[in-house]
């Protein structure tokens, strides 16, 4: 059997005295597009944090690319929601993206050359190459989630965990994100994001993981992503969900 | 007299500026990143909380040496830090709201101690009160040096953590996720941060030290959108405000130094408000440009449909425009006439010429 990409066993995170994940037990396939489906406050966001080390479980672990996170976390690469920063942040966007190489500097080496140059390689990849020096509040919700994906990018990881990529972008944004997404996928890099969009899951991605504080289901779409399974994530407004949204 | 001759003549006035303008230097840096984490609160907690600290070391060790009263104050700077964490940390009380409640128990508890103390009988204690409003007259040369070595340790340690310190103020989970070690990095800046108001107290004083922190930041931030631009110009403000407030303070009796100098800082955050270029009036100024440039292209669009009516060039009053557009179009119909795009003759008709036509036609 292949090694999972992540392999979380008996997850269990709670805020206070409220569980907010679950006894989750979840294999992420590695090479595959994986979305992580569910309802507000299911756990989604904090499923990601916790794989990455930024939650401590009550119970249960997760372990990236067979090791704990803080062994392997040069080969992840992570694009957060982009509305957790202030935008208004006094930096332009060639040196947000350069910041994905900040792991990669160790200590006090300061980034040079060659990662401006990965830097604006991964701003063509995403289409912001002619943004390089714009100051980051002036631009739009579909470029500022570029950036993140390009500041992932210049990472260099084998696997990508993203919360919400598509989060406010236009049409040809999302469509853009994918392409990207399919990319990573074709050079054998894994992908796990955090989805919204019920409607393009089975169009996007490999697999799914519905997730309501436990986890539903797991699998390929073609045998998770069922009209059973979402009514289990979502309660009985599933099919109307899946319709309108 | 010149403020420069002033400046060269008078020893004690050279050593307050010189210890004003490290100090403006010092705090106007490390308060970059305490506004943009949102933490300019957090100056003001730790100056008054220092005041037990310094009341408390002179009762204790009984003596008024500074370095041992600067202990005092950063003792007591860090302990209300960490019991504001403590706070937010096993409670419900909000951030804001927890640093409230320290500041004001530190402060008061620091009055009644200094009003104590000052009621003994002894007169060893007179001059601890300075450090309520600062009194830079009693700076010394050591002093300075002080103020200027703790600069040197923060310059030093904001360029070797740089990396470190943008991503705490951008974006700390995500520098966590790299393996930067941002706890360190928040600790670090707290240092620092306190050390810089430790060293002010005596000039500045408990009560306005914050302002030290927060003016020229916030000043800096109206000049530019780059962190290190920002950082330096920061810098720059606190030490041009900590050199103006000292000359001016000398040069003028009973204009105390501390109070003279922020309101120097304040009056540059005024200034900076009002016309650099991310200030109200640039932006007015952006503002009404774009407005301008949206009313000529419904002026040039206006005279184009007015040309199809009549099926060619004809021209048209001012009166014809604003009955059409119901607003005066004077001021649109001269930026296009400076463009080329339209020409009135002696009658002060107005018409489209061959440029004007083209630049219609194409939106």
């Amino acid at each position: 059997m292949i090694e999972p990409a992540i392999e979380i066993t008996d997850l269990t995170v709670a805020y206070g005295d409220k569980p907010v994940l679950w006894d989750v037990d979840l294999d992420v396939v590695p090479g595959a597009l994986t979305a992580i489906v569910g309802p507000n406050g299911a756990g989604k966001t904090t499923l990601i944090r916790a794989v990455l080390g930024l939650i401590r479980p009550a119970a249960g672990q997760a372990l990236v690319l067979g090791r704990p996170y803080d062994e392997v976390r040069k080969r992840v690469g992570y694009v957060p929601q982009r509305g957790t920063v202030d935008w208004d942040f006094p930096t332009d966007v060639l040196d947000v993206v350069m910041m994905g190489r900040y792991g990669h500097l160790g200590w006090v080496r300061r980034p040079g050359r060659a990662e401006r140059d990965a830097s604006r390689a991964a701003l063509e990849r995403v289409g912001m190459e002619a943004f390089a020096h714009r100051q980051i509040s002036q631009l739009s919700g579909g470029q500022q989630q570029r950036v993140f994906l390009a500041r992932a990018l210049v990472q260099d990881a084998e696997l990508y965990l993203m919360d919400e990529p598509f989060q406010g972008v236009d049409a040809t944004t999302e469509r853009a994100i994918v392409e990207i997404l399919q990319g990573l996928r074709a050079r054998g890099k894994t992908i796990v994001a955090v989805h919204h969009d019920l409607q393009t899951v089975p169009e996007y991605f490999d697999r799914v993981a519905l997730l309501n504080v436990r986890l539903v289901a797991s699998g390929p779409v073609a045998e998770a992503f069922t009209d059973e399974n979402l009514r289990r994530t979502y309660g009985g407004r599933s099919a109307l969900l899946r319709e309108s949204t | 007299m010149s403020p420069a001759v002033f400046l060269a003549d008078d020893y004690t006035l050279r050593i307050v500026a010189l210890g004003a303008i490290a100090l403006g230097i010092v705090s106007g840096a490390l308060g970059t990143f305490a506004v943009l984490r949102r933490q300019s609160l957090v100056g003001d907690a730790v100056s008054h909380a220092a005041l037990p600290g310094v009341v408390l070391a002179y009762v204790i060790l009984g003596t008024k040496e500074p370095l041992w009263l600067m202990v005092g104050a950063a003792i007591t700077g860090f302990a209300a830090i960490l019991l504001v964490g403590a706070v937010v940390g096993t409670t419900r009380v909000k951030h804001d709201a927890a640093l409230g409640i320290w500041l004001s128990v530190f402060f008061g508890f620091g009055l009644v101690l200094l009003t104590w103390v000052q009621r003994r009988p002894d007169a060893s204690q007179a001059g601890l009160d300075r450090f309520l409003f600062g009194q830079a007259a009693t700076v010394l040369e050591r002093d300075v040096w002080t103020i200027a070595i703790v600069g040197l340790i923060a310059t030093v340690l904001l360029a070797a953590f740089w990396k470190q310190l943008k991503l705490l103020s951008f974006d700390p989970d995500y520098g966590a996720t790299l393996g930067l070690r941002m706890r360190g990095a928040d600790v670090l800046l707290t240092a620092l941060l306190v050390a810089a108001i430790v060293v002010g107290l005596q000039m500045v004083g408990a009560v306005l030290m914050s302002a030290m922190i927060v003016a020229p930041a916030a000043a800096a931030r109206q000049w530019t959108n780059r962190l290190g631009a920002m950082t330096v110009i920061a810098a720059g403000v606190g030490a041009l405000a900590g050199s103006t407030g000292a000359v001016l303070s000398a040069q003028t009796e009973r204009l105390p130094t501390g109070p003279t100098i922020v309101l120097v800082a304040t009056a540059i955050v005024i200034v900076s408000l009002l016309v650099a270029p991310r200030g109200i009036l640039a932006r007015e100024l952006r503002a009404r440009r774009a407005r301008a440039g949206l009313e000529a292209q419904v002026v040039l669009a206006d005279l184009a449909a007015l040309e199809r009516l009549h099926g060619g060039p004809h021209p048209h009053p001012a009166a014809t425009l604003s009955a059409v557009t119901a607003a005066d179009p004077s001021a649109a119909l001269h930026e296009l006439e400076a463009r080329g795009l339209v020409v009135h003759d002696g009658d002060g008709l107005w018409s489209l010429t061959e440029r004007g036509r083209t630049e219609a036609s194409r939106r």
